[in-house]
């Protein structure tokens, strides 16, 4: 038991000084994410054939390809951001805390770059 | 992690039954939380049938009815009975509200009664809210100005700004609203919840404060605000009507808005 007076208890080591960034991406992203989502979906249902050739053909226009890398990374993103504020929400162990936070990120960046290595592979026809 | 299920000697027991007197006719059933820290006994919920013809209309009166007249070791804070004091917070019919205010027949059926949720209960019904007040103090509630005041007349306001403080100035600090938050539930020894929240607002909106940058900078934190997810049950529960969730709301509006 600890006899740290109770304002000391609750200013801690202070204002981390940080979090809006976190608050405007979430926004930010989740609005490109309703457009670029929206986009993805009419693609979806005005195409008629899924075939290799014909996805990858779609694919390959740049317009598409753009918007497909788009979309995402913005997912990757938005995603992060998300799962960060449920690990700061219910982990409470420093350590495990910062061993989720770490792994959240070393994933998100990995499904990331694998989304755009696929998407660019695609595109170019390799 | 978080704790989804209440420690072992929290969790709840089924309490005594205290019938009532023979000759009423129009009775209510009373659920209420009992624990007490002393008896090393887990808590429970004993159930006191109350005669209404001999009762108040208020959850209050009943509470002071059944202490006086059928259990006197029942343990609540009460004052004002007007809903201006805060001390009767507690969770009746599953949300927090005053106990003065809330009227017996607007619950159904029986009726429940808790304390805060998620807080260290001192005895029955009264929780420990030191964590709760030291987060209202870190907020710095006082004017700070680096104007001096004029020399013959008190810090005028227009009736546009004095508004603009009307509404959170209102809070009664009852921790109704932080006690309602599940973001409160899990972190409140990092998070300053709803009312502390309101009360900084209202000094962020205070015409005559000068301050307003500094305690943006102490509030801009991935804990201290921004664990507010918008859940609203801030809002939902307050039982002066006031609007924590907005307050937050514009906070975070502020924090975007000077960064660009």
């Amino acid at each position: 038991m600890s006899l740290r007076s109770p304002l000391g208890k609750v200013l801690g080591h202070g204002s981390a000084k940080d979090g809006t960034g976190h608050f405007f991406g979430q926004r930010v992203s989740g609005l490109a994410l309703a457009l670029l989502g929206s986009c993805f979906m009419v693609c979806l249902f005005v195409s008629t054939d899924f075939s290799r050739a014909a996805v990858s053909a779609e694919i390959g226009q740049p317009i598409n390809g753009v918007m497909l890398l788009l979309l995402s990374l913005t997912l990757a993103w938005h995603s992060y951001l998300g799962v960060q504020v449920v690990i700061e929400d219910y982990m409470h162990g420093a350590g495990s805390k910062l061993a989720a936070l770490l792994i959240s990120r070393f994933v998100h960046t990995l499904l990331a770059v694998a989304a755009v290595y696929a998407i660019l592979k695609i595109g170019f026809g390799a | 992690m978080a704790e989804f299920r209440l420690p072992k000697n929290s969790r709840i027991t089924r309490g005594k039954h205290f019938p009532a007197d023979s000759g009423a006719s129009n009775i209510r059933k009373f659920a209420v939380y009992r624990y007490d820290p002393a008896s090393g006994e887990n808590p429970r919920v004993d159930t006191y049938d109350v005669d209404m013809d001999t009762c108040g209309p208020m959850v209050l009166d009943a509470l002071i009815k059944i202490k006086n007249e059928i259990d006197p070791t029942l343990t609540f804070r009460r004052s004002c009975r007007e809903g201006i004091c805060g001390s009767c917070a507690m969770n009746i019919d599953g949300g927090n509200t005053l106990a003065c205010t809330r009227a017996n027949d607007e619950v159904e059926g029986d009726v429940k009664i808790y304390p805060l949720p998620h807080m260290p209960v001192v005895k029955d019904l009264v929780t420990d809210l030191t964590n709760f007040y030291a987060q209202y103090a870190s907020i710095k509630p006082w004017l700070q100005s680096r104007t001096p005041p004029p020399p013959d007349q008190e810090r005028l306001q227009s009736k546009a700004d004095q508004e603009l403080i009307n509404e959170p100035a209102a809070c009664i600090l009852c921790a109704c609203c932080s006690t309602s938050c599940p973001s409160y539930w899990w972190n409140s020894d990092r998070y300053l919840g709803p009312a502390a929240l309101l009360a900084s607002y209202r000094w962020l909106v205070d015409s005559r404060d000068d301050a307003t940058g500094e305690r943006l900078d102490e509030l801009e934190d991935p804990f201290r605000l921004y664990r507010c997810h918008t859940i609203m049950n801030c809002t939902q529960t307050c039982p002066k009507g006031l609007n924590p969730a907005k307050a937050i709301a514009e906070t975070k509006k502020m924090m975007v808005e000077r960064k660009f």
